[in-house]
């Protein structure tokens, strides 16, 4: 059940953010920020991390649940070590990716050309 | 010709967003990047000790997947096909690491590429930290992390 959620979900993050970019001036970059702003927020409340726990990959993969994972890390790194957390628990969920995303990334942009 | 009635033409001769079809297009596409990182996190699920550390592993490997796939120039295609469904996952934010990279390559490496890494993941990571922050402080607050 949770593979069925899990692209319903993402599927109508997706779709409803599709349409917010047909409907309005918004610009793909703009509603990433919103997005992973909106994620971080739902978190706050409690909300975000029970659609995880629903829809699995559908609320994890679009980058609300990149802003929702940062705050799972200052609140796992608070509980650890105090108000340290606040900073340090910033990047211990995302640290991972965004590490991976720089290396990765300068390391194909120095290799790979442009299609087209 | 008088530039309102110009204008008036263009609109009316412009292709009109299919709404419809393109809203379809980003739920299959954003459907399946889901479900692709559902097996993912499945799978870290069963390797990791903790549910973050296997959040963390997941969205690296998603974006591992994203700058590859960039890298070989497939998932711009994926974008003209799916729009948002391309766009909105964490593989899209990849890809405007690595394509905005690779398209200023020429321009240097650091002027260039590694600058332009940040173009648009720049402000996303911006917001992220400061929003996640605020949030994580209220929420550790409220929970009584603090006492």
């Amino acid at each position: 059940m949770i593979y069925f959620w899990a692209f319903v979900i993402g599927g109508l993050i997706t779709a409803a953010s599709q349409v917010v970019l047909t409907y309005t001036k918004l610009t793909v970059a703009q509603l990433l920020v919103i997005l992973v702003s909106l994620g971080a927020i739902l978190n706050g409340f409690g909300i975000y991390d029970r659609l995880i726990d629903f829809a699995g990959g559908g609320a994890l993969v679009p980058v609300s649940g990149f802003g929702s994972s940062v705050v799972a890390g200052v609140v796992q790194e608070v509980r650890r070590l105090g108000w340290e957390g606040l900073f340090t628990g910033v990047f211990e969920l995302t640290g991972l990716g965004l590490a991976a995303a720089l290396v990765f990334g300068f390391g194909l942009a120095l290799v790979a050309r442009p299609k087209g | 010709m008088d530039p309102k009635r110009y204008r008036q033409l263009v609109q009316e001769r412009a292709p009109k967003p299919n709404v419809v079809r393109d809203a379809t297009r980003a739920f299959l596409l954003g459907g399946c990047i889901a479900l692709i990182g559902q097996f993912v996190f499945d799978y870290f699920r069963l390797i990791e000790p903790t549910r973050g550390e296997a959040v963390a592993a997941t969205l690296a490997t998603m974006i591992f997947f994203g700058a590859v796939l960039t890298a070989f120039g497939v998932y711009d295609k994926l974008g003209e096909w799916g729009g948002a469904g391309a766009a909105i996952p964490i593989t899209g934010f990849a890809n405007s690491m690595v394509s905005s990279a690779m398209d200023f390559r020429r321009d240097g490496i650091i002027t260039g590429l590694t600058s332009k890494l940040f173009v648009i993941a720049g402000p996303v990571i911006v917001f992220a930290v400061v929003v996640g922050f605020i949030v994580g402080l209220l929420r550790s607050a409220f929970l009584g992390l603090f006492a």
